[in-house]
C-alpha cells in the first residue's frame, strides 16, 4: 500500500499560533497549512484545545473577552487577524457549525434565509433557500413543510439545515465542532456522508474526538494534545491514512491505540 | 428477626411527622393568603356592585353621590399610561439591551445592576416626592400629566429593566453564535436573533410594570395634589387626576354613599388591572418559545 501525499492548493496557513483566555495559555504555536477541498480533521483528547483552534478560524475567540491572539492565519494572502480586517467579513466566508444543533426559533425556511438577510442579499431568496437545502440533503424532507418551525425537526434533521444555513450565504470554508456527537448513529451517517459530498466545493475542518470518524470523513488528520500547564500543542498532522496507519510520534500512536484518551 | 426492613423504623414515623408538619404548614399560610383576598374582593363587591353603572364611568365627579363619577380620572388613568409607556419602553428596554449585550462587564456595570434592583424596592412616594421636587418645581412642569407621567417612569423603570433583563438573559447563548458565525454584526445579532426570541419575555415585563403603575397611588398624591378635577386632560400639560386618586377623595368623604361610590370604583379599577395581567399571561403563553430541546 502506497500512500501519496498529493499537493494541494492552501487555503489556511496557520503560523505559530498562540492563544490565551486571560492568563491561561490554551494553544501554544500552532502552524499548519489546510487544504483547499480537503476535509481536515482535528483530533486530541477533550480539552487540547480543538474547538479553541478551530474558533481561530472564523474569529469565533474574538466573542469571548479577555482572549488574546498571536500569530497569523493566512487566508487568500491576507492575515485575518491584520488591524484591517473586520472578523464579520471573516464569517461570511468561513461558516460554522456547532456541536448542539442550534436553529433558531423560526420557520425552517426563514433559518436558512437568515444568513442571506444578515449579509443584505437581494435576489431570489426562495432560490437559493432551495440549493441550500438540496445541498444539505434535507430538501426532499422538508420541502412541504418550510413554514413548520425549525424545532419540529429532528436533532439530525436540525444539524442538517444548520449546514444549510451556514452554506446559503456561499461560504468558502466550513468549519465543524463534532457536529455529530449529539446525533444517533443514523443521523451521524447521513453527517458524514454530506461532508463526503460537500468537500468537492468547499473546504472543511471538523473537530471529533470519534477517531472512526476522522478515519472515515478527513483526508488530513491533526493530533492535538495538552502537555504541562493544560496548553494544547500540535503534535502532528499528516494524510489520514498515514496518522492511523504508521503514526510518527509515539503519542499519536498511543491515542491512536486507545492507550489513554 | 433477621429481614433488612426494619418495619418498626421509628425514624421514618419521625420523618413522616416532619414532612406532614411541614407542608399544614405550607397549606396554612396559602389559605390566609386566599381568605384575605377573597374576604377584600368580597367586601368590595357587595359594597360597590350596585354603583357599577354608566354614571359612574361616563359622569365627572360631583358632591351628589348618585350623578358621580370617574370619568376624569379613568382618562387620567389612561392617558399617563400612555404617556409613561412612551417614556419607559424605549429607555427601559434600550438600557436593558445596552447592559446585556454591549456594556463590558467591569465594575461599573455591576454598581448599575445593584442599584438597579435597590431601586426597584424603593418605596413608591419617595418617587412621588422626587418627581414632585424635579418635574414638577424644577423643571417647571407644574401638576402636568407630563410630570405625572415622568415620575411613574421612574417608578416603573426598574422594575422593567429587570425584567427585560432577563428575557434578554434567557435567549440561548447559541442563538448568538450562530448569528455571529454568519456574519452578523453585534446589532444585527441583537435585532433579529436575540430581541424576535426575548421579546414575549419583554412584553409581559412591559405589561405589568404599567399594570404597577395604574395601582400606584402615594407618587400620585404628591404630583396631583389631591385637586378636584372636573374636565379631562387634552395637552400633556393639563392637570389631571388618576383613579386610585378619586377613590381615596371618595373614601376620605363623611356620607356613607361615597364609600360604596369608593368600592364601585375599586371594581373597575381592579377589572383593568386583572385585564391587563390576563393579556400578559395570554401573551407569554402565545409566544413562548418551543424550547430547543
Ligand atoms: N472561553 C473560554 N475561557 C476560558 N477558558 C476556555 C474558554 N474556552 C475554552 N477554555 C479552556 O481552554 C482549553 C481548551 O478548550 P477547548 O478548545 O474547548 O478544548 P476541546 O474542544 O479540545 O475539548 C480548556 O482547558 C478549556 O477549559
Ligand atoms: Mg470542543
Amino acid at each position: 500500500m502506497t500512500i501519496e501525499n498529493k499537493i494541494n492548493k492552501v487555503s489556511l496557513k496557520v503560523k505559530d499560533l498562540s492563544v490565551y483566555y486571560g492568563a491561561f495559555k490554551a494553544l501554544e504555536e500552532i502552524s499548519m497549512d489546510i487544504e483547499e477541498n480537503q476535509v481536515t480533521a482535528l483530533i486530541g483528547p477533550s480539552g487540547c484545545g480543538k474547538s479553541t483552534l478551530l474558533r481561530c478560524f472564523n474569529r469565533m475567540n474574538d466573542l469571548f473577552p479577555n482572549t488574546k491572539i498571536e500569530g497569523q492565519i493566512i487566508y487568500d494572502d491576507i492575515d485575518i487577524y491584520s488591524q484591517a480586517i473586520d472578523p464579520v467579513l471573516i464569517r461570511s466566508k468561513i461558516g460554522m457549525v456547532f456541536q448542539k444543533p442550534n436553529p433558531f426559533p423560526k420557520s425552517i425556511y426563514d433559518n436558512v434565509a437568515f444568513g442571506l438577510k444578515i449579509n443584505g442579499f437581494v435576489g431570489n431568496y426562495d432560490e437559493e433557500v432551495e440549493r441550500a437545502l438540496i445541498q444539505s440533503a434535507l430538501w426532499e424532507e422538508v420541502k412541504d413543510r418550510l413554514n413548520d418551525n425549525a424545532f419540529s425537526l429532528s436533532g439530525g434533521q436540525q444539524q442538517r439545515l444548520c449546514m444549510a444555513r451556514a452554506l446559503a450565504i456561499r461560504p468558502d470554508v466550513i468549519l465543524l465542532d463534532e457536529p455529530t456527537s449529539a446525533l444517533d448513529p443514523i443521523a451521524t451517517v447521513k453527517i458524514e456522508d454530506l461532508i463526503n459530498v460537500l468537500k468537492k466545493d468547499y473546504t472543511i475542518i471538523i473537530v471529533t474526538h470519534n477517531m472512526q470518524q476522522a478515519a472515515r470523513v478527513s483526508d488530513k488528520t491533526a493530533f492535538l494534545l495538552s502537555g504541562e500547564n493544560r496548553c494544547g500543542k500540535l503534535i502532528e498532522m499528516d494524510a489520514t491514512e498515514k496518522i492511523f496507519t504508521t503514526p510518527f510520534k509515539k503519542e499519536t500512536e498511543d491515542y491512536i491505540t486507545g492507550r489513554f484518551s | 428477626m433477621s429481614t433488612k426492613i426494619d418495619i418498626n423504623s421509628s425514624s421514618l414515623s419521625r420523618r413522616k411527622l416532619i414532612g406532614f408538619l411541614f407542608i399544614s404548614f405550607c397549606l396554612l399560610g396559602v389559605l390566609v393568603a386566599f381568605m384575605g383576598l377573597m374576604s377584600l374582593l368580597v367586601q368590595v363587591i357587595i359594597q360597590g356592585y350596585e354603583w357599577v353603572t354608566p354614571n359612574l364611568i361616563f359622569n365627572y365627579p360631583s358632591r351628589h353621590p348618585e350623578q358621580a363619577g370617574l370619568w376624569a380620572a379613568l382618562i387620567g388613568t389612561l392617558y399617563m399610561m400612555g404617556l409613561t409607556a412612551l417614556i419607559t419602553v424605549p429607555v427601559g428596554v434600550g438600557a436593558a439591551i445596552y447592559l446585556e449585550e454591549y456594556a463590558p462587564k467591569n465594575w461599573f456595570t455591576s454598581f448599575v445592576e445593584i442599584n438597579t434592583s435597590n431601586l426597584a424596592g424603593v418605596p413608591s412616594i419617595v418617587y412621588g416626592l422626587l418627581g414632585l421636587s424635579i418635574f414638577v418645581y424644577f423643571l417647571k412642569l407644574e401638576r402636568s400629566i407630563l410630570a405625572g407621567s415622568l415620575t411613574m417612569s421612574l417608578l416603573i423603570l426598574p422594575v422593567l429593566i429587570l425584567t427585560s433583563r432577563e428575557a434578554i438573559k434567557s435567549v440561548p447563548k447559541a442563538h448568538r453564535e450562530a448569528a455571529f458565525a454568519l456574519g452578523g454584526d453585534r446589532w444585527q445579532v441583537v435585532r433579529m436573533a436575540v430581541l424576535p426570541t426575548a421579546f414575549p419575555g419583554i412584553l409581559t415585563g412591559i405589561i405589568l410594570a404599567l399594570s404597577r403603575a395604574i395601582g400606584e397611588a402615594a407618587p400620585m398624591v404628591a404630583i396631583t395634589a389631591l385637586v378636584y378635577i372636573t374636565f379631562v386632560p387634552v395637552t400633556p400639560m393639563d392637570r389631571f387626576t388618576v383613579m386610585p386618586i378619586q377613590i381615596f377623595n371618595w373614601v376620605s368623604r363623611p356620607q356613607d354613599e361615597f364609600r360604596g361610590l369608593a368600592a364601585g370604583g375599586i371594581i373597575i379599577l381592579l377589572i383593568l388591572l386583572l385585564s391587563m395581567n390576563s393579556i400578559a399571561v395570554i401573551l407569554r403563553n402565545k409566544y413562548q418559545v418551543r424550547s430547543e430541546e
